[in-house]
């Protein structure tokens, strides 16, 4: 050991290393606001629903039946080969709808692959919302026209698309919010992470509306997370984390507007967790049965979201069975034009394949794209000369 | 048997030395100026004016909502730049390094590349992805990577890299004011190369998709892009010595592919290869190989050979000048060029 003879002596004036908290340190945000509430906020049932405007409260049960009818209908084609594949809504009507309502015309809506139903409320032509499905084309809409993305199949993945649209046009000085759709096996993606943080840097106007159904696809929540919840991940990015039961219809659409009105007046994105329930398989193709009960699929049939909506406006004298039985046929017919439409084979043009790559032709594609033309018209004129075609006919 | 004239030497107005970074940053202050949609994103590209300096200057002439530094997260860089291009922003995004790209790489292939034909033309996505690429700077692991190969394999992508410095603001340029998306490789070990080029008249800017013959010759092609053409060159001037007169060919842009240019230089020499850093086993040159091959085959003296990068992992930098390839490499490939055959 050394003797303390040898310790260096400081000079005098220099730094004295005590302890203190680190220089850089500094308190940023306050996270008390930011926390979601205990339980899932709630309008139905409570003493909430006094307040809930009653012409918001018939449209939404409209847009339910419709929006539970639509999933039907869509299940159907699927079973008629119309649909290559449908990731059917049911049970989250209340989310599909509300978000499509909450939205004035000039903002943006970005559904992922199980959001047709929104991207239908929202005033698409359901039969172009089903291009995707259908398989005729990858997205059958101006997004630009229609300000609502491509569904996305790549989860998360269009998040962030809708951070940077949001952000550019509150650069631009423009009133535009984006709600970007997600689901709770989404919210482990990279992408949502990144999205949520450079929104809450940047102070984007968007609302992230992450609808918690318990499962991607077959994997429940409690593998994807150890959060206390979905919506307490807000606060890690420093935006409030909003918790709403995502099958009632007015909760949801109350929790929606006050997000959208936030971030329209710019106080930057939310984050807010649905909690809903998938009662169909994953798609058509999925078998549930292979990863869950019946009892938890009764106990969600039980906590529906157009029964409930149903009954508390019978309840209130707000709806009788003329109201129900007007609203279900008029989903019915709704049903009806759609099969017709979809019933009816889609016009394919083979040449389509190369008309969109790039602005402008390659010199490649442009021999590749006559490839294909010749093998068309090889297959259309099998003798291989006109008049042979002139004969056979 | 000359080299190509720079046209800022041609135009004899004030040139002056400049490297390949100050033409890359002049071409995105000149895009900037012209058209307030054009906006730069990417890591510490603001204050700091980014690792190699190429947007020096950006944030303080143009502000931070111009010349953005974004959080560290590739991703979200190229997603968010995506959704600043569907509101009709012209974004440049900078990657820092090519291996600190591959974050982004689905954004990319899943949505840049797509983006235009999934929706049937409706949303392109004039987006500019600057990739500083290559090794020879003694970068430590993951800074050296030649990633051209994987962008090339997705359509959708145009896949451009200069050479020279000239290029480098012309084909920047052009890059930014294409409508598709443009990952544009930044050979990085060329950053600080100069020429005579003049800042204050710039060539002018030309379409993405031309190659250009850097040196006449009647012997052999050399067909080359990006770090390798300086290698070609001077491989070029040393086979002199040996009798050979190369041609060298720089592709420039690897998608759209120039196969006009490339396949009237091999038919007029007969003999070619093709030189790149990235690795030789499913690297673009067995891609430029068998579309010389499928193009030229009646007027080939000899098989068209590649030099490339071994296909190993980037090596350590104490160790990277064995897997570069240099002027003997290039010239041993030369010289199994079937000469015998001719005498």
């Amino acid at each position: 050991m050394k003797k303390s003879s040898t310790t260096v002596q400081e000079p005098p004036g220099a730094v004295v290393h005590r302890s203190t908290p680190p220089p850089a340190w500094q308190p940023r945000t306050d996270p008390a606001p930011l926390l979601p509430d205990p339980e899932p906020y709630r309008v139905l049932g409570t003493e909430a629903v006094a307040d809930a405007d009653p012409e918001l409260l018939r449209r939404l049960y409209a847009e339910l039946v419709r929006g539970r009818r639509f999933n039907a209908q869509a299940t159907a084609l699927t079973k008629q080969g119309r649909l290559a594949v449908y990731p059917s809504s049911t049970g989250q009507e209340a989310c599909e709808v509300a978000a499509a309502l909450v939205l004035q015309e000039q903002d943006w809506l970005f559904p992922s692959y199980r959001d047709t139903l929104a991207v239908v409320a929202r005033g698409l032509d359901p039969v172009r919302a089903l291009t995707l499905l259908r398989g005729d084309w990858h997205t059958g809409y101006d997004p630009r026209e229609h300000r609502i993305a491509p569904l996305s199949t790549p989860l998360a993945t269009q998040l962030p698309h809708a951070v940077g649209l949001a952000h550019a046009a509150r650069l631009k000085g423009d009133d535009v919010v984006a709600l970007a759709m997600v689901g709770d096996g989404g919210t482990s993606e990279g992408d949502f992470h990144e999205a949520l943080n450079f929104a809450a840097v940047w102070k984007a106007p968007v609302v992230f509306f992450v609808q918690n159904n318990g499962f991607a696809i077959s994997v429940p929540l409690a593998k994807q997370t150890a959060a206390p919840s979905l919506a307490h991940k807000a606060v890690g990015y420093g935006m409030p984390g909003r918790l709403v039961d995502g099958n009632d219809a007015p909760a949801v659409h109350s929790v929606l507007t006050e997000a959208v009105r936030r971030a329209r007046s710019g106080g930057g994105p939310t984050l807010i967790e649905a909690v809903t329930y998938r009662i169909e398989a994953h798609t058509n193709a999925d078998d549930a049965t292979r990863y869950r009960g019946d009892g938890e699929v009764e106990a969600w049939r039980a906590h529906d979201p157009v029964r409930l909506l149903e009954h508390e406006l019978t309840e209130r004298g707000m709806l009788d069975e003329d109201g129900i039985r007007k609203a279900a046929d008029d989903a019915d017919a709704m049903a009806a034009r759609l099969r017709d439409r979809m019933n009816a084979d889609p016009e394919l043009d083979p040449m389509d394949l190369f008309a969109h790559i790039y602005a402008e032709q390659t010199a490649q594609l442009r021999e590749q794209a006559a490839q294909l033309r010749a093998e068309l018209d090889a297959s259309a004129d099998p003798a291989g000369d006109a008049a042979g075609q002139g004969e056979t006919r | 048997m000359t080299t190509v004239a720079s046209r800022a030497t041609r135009t004899g107005k004030a040139a002056k030395p400049a490297t390949m970074a100050q033409a890359l940053q002049r071409a995105m202050r000149d895009a900037m100026a012209e058209d307030p949609t054009v906006h730069v994103l990417g890591e510490d590209v603001g204050t700091l004016g980014g690792v190699f300096r190429v947007t020096d200057g950006l944030a303080a002439e143009f502000g931070e909502d111009r010349c953005t530094d974004t959080p560290l997260a590739e991703a979200g860089i190229l997603g968010t730049a995506v959704g600043m291009a569907m509101y009709g922003l012209r974004p440049v995004v900078e990657m820092q390094f090519d291996a600190f790209a591959y974050p982004a790489f689905e954004q990319l292939t899943s949505h840049v590349a797509k983006m235009r034909n999934r929706t049937r033309g409706s949303l392109p996505l004039p987006i500019t992805i600057r990739v500083p690429y290559g090794g020879g700077i003694g970068g430590v692991e993951h800074h050296s990577d030649s990633s051209e190969a994987y962008y090339m394999a997705t359509p959708g992508l145009h896949v451009v890299t200069p050479a020279t410095v000239e290029d480098a603001y012309g084909m920047l340029r052009a890059a930014i004011a294409s409508d598709d998306p443009v990952v544009f490789l930044e050979p990085k070990r060329l950053y600080w190369s100069k020429a005579q080029w003049s800042p204050e008249s710039p060539a002018a800017v030309e379409p993405i998709g031309r190659a250009v013959v850097r040196r006449t010759g009647l012997s052999a092609t050399l067909v080359t892009y990006g770090p390798s053409l300086t290698v070609c060159l001077e491989a070029a001037e040393a086979a002199r010595a040996e009798g050979w007169d190369l041609e060298v060919v720089d592709l420039r842009s690897l998608v759209p592919f120039d196969d006009e240019t490339v396949v009237a230089s091999v038919r007029r020499t007969g003999r070619a290869v093709v030189v790149h850093e990235s690795n030789g086993f499913g690297g673009p040159g067995g891609e430029i190989a068998a579309r010389i091959s499928e193009r030229c085959f009646h007027h080939l003296e000899a098989p068209v050979l590649r030099v490339a990068g071994f296909d190993i992992p980037y090596p350590p930098p104490m160790l990277e000048q064995h897997h570069l390839p240099g002027v003997d490499r290039v010239l041993d490939a030369v010289a199994r060029l079937q000469w015998e055959a001719d005498s």
